[in-house]
């Protein structure tokens, strides 16, 4: 009838990841599980035993040989088995793993904020030399806020709508009885001023969705440094956001920590922000803890194979142009001019009218075999872009010249035939299939509508599947049966059907892991150099454009504020504004990188996983 | 806002117009028509049937007569009721407190303990309450009111004598406890319906609001289960539940057909079935133009409550 809770459902579909990622090694690999995993720990956690049960002085929180059971009926009966790390006080822990790695039920076993369903089946939680592994309820929630507090990932969903901002803050006092009104009143704005909030006595009285995102994470920190507790767990508390404001909030996290000498418990997948900010690092694979040590030690000489891989995956600036295919005949696939697009909301008729232009006089052309990247932060207008360019949005002005016709003012009978010609791969390979169509019917759907024999869709979708690097089964499962990645190929092959001219790849990376974004960004090269398809690649991401483009548009407020090639974008920027992009990027001192991190054929041979 | 209760009130007069327009005629198209009924009178001559026709202004074009009845209509006068003359406006207060009383009743009792179930339905969640609640509200939902309401007289009146069978009040009684009395089976019958309706949606929705993020963020901050409950969820899962009270309202004006019928309750209910019955048409035009009304008011109030509680609306 509706949603399971989110908990639950999370790892539901971290569970349906996994089992995607070990397929069909899994009979073999329950019966060797145990084998493998103890001799991992030997070789390469060398913390994980022997310590003594009470931790030091300067050990803010312990975790011991934590094991979290799933529900029967799971791929892995374990969230997380046998887990150990140490957060020291006054530092940053950085765990680190791709989803499904157990990272997050970690963090909720400490807080006690796991699902009914799952549940702690054996290990220890020392929080101030304190065991809370199986504390009784109220206890627990005596604890959290006041001496653990969590800050999540998504800022747009994690605040009650219906409360004002300075209530949400309050509630933390009230719900520990601290203070009376008027002093949790003043509390409030103060905090609000602590983590850098604009006009703290107005943002007291505003109710969420006047906020961005950012300023929501920061309501999110200052509710977390309420009761100054001495733990601050953070869930990806940047993953959801633009590069600039990332960069703000890490900075912020960064500040607040030094300065109250708080330990924080940082969760993310990004090696980048892991360079930025630990001081500790725990790399998990598969509820498992492979590796740990500090964070100059885990970036500079990773030990274990998978920490390895992981860096490897990270996308990083190359400064270096990408070597073009084999140059063939260079016809224009695409010319924009002047492109404009405005939204308007309200009624003319009284006077409400809000006018914001998406997408302001914009040009660019487009060369046959090319990818064009247009990064930019959120409400930069580059989706708009996107749907202008596929016709799914009718523009307000300029035109469209597709392989020299222009077709902004074309109606979508008109389009209709050209449709094929240009294909779009979307953002999230979650909700882009439809969960009730097989693969092999949602493949072919679209060229039998345009006409051709269902046979020949059909042999041409199994063709595509095994090219995109799915087993030929595929074409008769349904997709809640892939992984993320796997979907995204999927997308891909469906956008392939019609042997298009040219594709949109809106942030069509951007809901996967590194490890499985390295692997799709080597596909749409390898994809780009057989076919000779254009490609506007569409991203928020400046690393994963400096991999896949030959020429990168910044995009700002509706504008192209620079346009040039990756190490133009990256070494030299011209704009000001682009410069405070790339300065954003985290974990990136210019050129120092060791350069294990590029992949892609004709870079020279990449890492493959 | 002003902006906006313009827009509304444009849009519900349109509406309103298309709606007099089709029910007038389809009420024309019937068969027969409100002299029908002389024609087999033996005391009635064809002539005096055309002179009633005259008299009524039926002979009319049927724009002119719709022309004419919009036209009064404007002007306040809701016409007269063919069967006893008096004016439609005093044949529906005659029936409308009777309706409010049953309504009312009802409806409050179900959105109340709908409400509970559903709330606790979610909360607990596949426990012994859940799944008696669910079944509960399936059997409500496909077992049609007279059965329940004959069963109910069966049992209760019959068997063991504890209500009476009908009727709104005694005659030569009317105290309030009589009033009261009457009222308990009718209006136990007809909110099983909605109890089951509520209790279904207000689950969802609850359930909905339990797995939203801000949830989480409550319980990490210490928060307390039942001050989530109280001071997250039930106002968020209330929203959706708002839009379906305002398509409630209508109905506790306007009665319920069966039930009315059942229990010989003198309300909205029933003098819309009589006066179809006895072709009175300008009462059953009155009735329809009543409901339309009352169904664009009550969304009308359920989208301004909306946008008072809800922030993103009321300040978007």
């Amino acid at each position: 009838m509706s949603q399971p809770p989110m908990e639950e459902w999370h790892v539901e579909r971290q569970i349906v990841d996994l089992s995607k990622k070990r397929g069909k090694a899994k009979n073999r690999r329950r019966g060797s599980q145990q084998d493998g995993r103890t001799k991992l720990e030997r070789e390469d956690v060398p913390m994980a035993s022997g310590e003594p049960a009470a931790a030091p002085a300067d050990v803010a929180l312990s975790v011991r040989e934590l094991s979290v059971s799933l529900p029967q009926g799971m791929e892995r009966a374990y969230a997380i088995e046998n887990v150990s790390f140490d957060l020291k006080r006054g530092q940053i822990l950085c765990i680190i793993g791709e989803s499904g790695s157990g990272k997050s039920v970690t963090a909720n076993a400490i807080m006690g904020l796991l699902p009914k369903v799952i549940r702690v089946t054996s290990g220890a939680i020392n929080l101030n030399g304190t065991n809370i592994v199986g504390l009784a309820r109220e206890k627990l929630r005596s604890l959290r806020g006041r001496v653990v507090s969590m800050i999540f990932q998504d800022p747009l969903s994690a605040l009650n709508p219906l409360m004002t901002v300075g209530a949400q803050i309050e509630e933390v006092m009230v719900a520990h009885d601290v203070g009376t009104p008027a002093s949790r009143r003043s509390r409030a704005i103060d905090l609000l001023i602590e983590v850098g909030l604009p006009d703290p006595q107005l943002m007291y009285h505003q109710y969420p969705f006047r906020l961005s995102g950012g300023q929501r994470q920061r309501v999110m920190i200052a509710m977390a440094l309420a009761l100054e507790p001495a733990i601050l767990i953070a869930d990806e508390p940047t993953t959801a956001l633009d590069v600039t404001t990332q960069a703000q909030i890490l900075q912020l996290i960064r500040d607040i920590q030094r300065r109250k000498g708080m330990s924080v418990m940082f969760i993310t997948h990004d090696f980048g922000v892991v360079a930025e900010i630990a001081d500790h690092v725990v790399v998990m694979e598969k509820g498992h803890c492979v590796e740990q040590g500090s964070a100059a030690q885990v970036l500079k000489s990773p030990g274990h194979l998978y920490t390895r891989r992981l860096i490897a995956a990270v996308p990083h600036l190359t400064g270096k142009d990408r070597i073009p295919s084999e140059a063939g005949e260079r016809a224009s696939i695409l010319k924009v001019e002047c492109l404009a697009k405005t939204y308007r909301s309200g009624s003319a008729l009284f006077r409400t009218q809000r006018i914001v232009p998406a997408v302001n006089g914009v040009s660019f052309d487009l060369t046959s075999g090319r990818t064009l990247g247009v990064v930019g932060e959120s409400g930069s207008g580059k989706s708009s872009l996107g749907r202008l360019l596929i016709k799914l949005m009718e523009c307000d002005g300029g035109s469209i010249l597709f392989e020299g016709r222009d077709i902004a003012g074309l109606s979508e009978a008109e389009f209709r035939p050209l449709r094929p010609k240009i294909q779009m791969i979307f953002q999230d390979p979650f909700a882009s299939l439809n969960p009730r169509s097989t693969v092999g019917q949602i493949l072919t759907v679209g060229p039998v509508a345009h006409g051709m024999p269902y046979d020949e869709a059909c042999e041409r979708a199994r063709e595509l599947l095994s090219h995109v690097g799915l087993d030929a089964g595929a074409f008769e499962r349904y997709p809640h049966e892939f992984s993320g990645g796997q979907r995204q190929r999927v997308g891909i092959a469906r956008a392939l059907m019609f042997k298009p001219k040219l594709l949109i790849a809106d942030e069509a990376v951007s809901a996967l892991d590194v490890s499985i974004q390295a692997q799709i960004l080597k596909l749409l090269d390898q994809i780009q150099r057989e076919t000779g398809v254009s490609m506007i690649f569409i991203t928020h991401d400046l690393r994963v454009a400096s991999q896949i483009c030959d020429e990168i548009a910044v995009m700002h407020r509706g504008q192209i504020v620079e346009r040039g090639p990756p190490s133009q974008i990256f070494l030299d920027p011209k704009s000001t504004y682009t410069r405070e992009l790339v300065a954003a990027i985290p974990g990136e001192q210019p050129l120092s990188m060791p350069e294990h991190a590029e992949y892609g054929g004709h870079h020279k041979g990449g890492e493959t996983l | 806002m002003s902006a906006f209760l313009l827009n509304r009130l444009l849009q519900s007069i349109v509406l309103l117009v298309i709606v007099s327009i089709i029910g007038f005629t389809v009420l024309n198209l019937m068969p027969g028509g409100p002299l029908a009924q002389f024609g087999l009178d033996p005391g009635m001559t064809q002539k005096d049937v055309e002179r009633l026709a005259a008299q009524l202004g039926l002979n009319r074009p049927l724009w002119m007569q719709y022309l004419d009845w919009a036209w009064r209509l404007l002007q306040g006068d809701w016409g007269h009721s063919f069967r006893d003359g008096s004016s439609v406006l005093t044949v529906i207060g005659r029936h409308l407190l009777a309706t409010l009383l049953l309504m009312g009743t009802s409806t409050a009792f179900a959105i109340g303990v709908g409400a509970w179930i559903g709330i606790r339905g979610a909360t607990h969640r596949y426990s012994l309450f859940d799944y008696c609640a669910t079944v509960g509200a399936m059997v409500a939902l496909s077992v049609p009111t007279f059965w329940f309401g004959l069963i109910g007289i069966y049992i209760f009146t019959l068997k063991l004598g504890w209500v009476p069978a009908g009727n709104m009040y005694t005659i030569g009684d009317g105290s309030i406890l009589d009033y009261l009395h009457h009222l308990i089976l009718p209006s136990l019958v007809l909110s099983l319906v909605h109890v089951a309706i509520w209790s279904r949606y207000m689950r969802t929705a609850t359930l909905d609001a339990l797995s939203q993020d801000f949830v989480k963020t409550a319980r990490a901050k210490g928060v307390s289960e039942r001050r989530i409950l109280l001071k997250h969820v039930i106002g968020n899962a209330l929203l959706p539940m708002i839009t379906l009270a305002g398509m409630q309202l209508p109905s506790i004006l306007t009665g319920a057909l069966v039930t009315e019928t059942v229990f010989t309750w003198p309300g909205m209910g029933r003098l819309f079935l009589d006066s179809l019955g006895y072709s009175d048409y300008p009462v059953v035009m009155g009735l329809l133009i009543f409901s339309a009304i009352l169904v664009l008011l009550g969304n009308l109030i359920a989208d301004i409550v909306i946008a008072t509680v809800d922030p993103r609306i009321r300040l978007a």
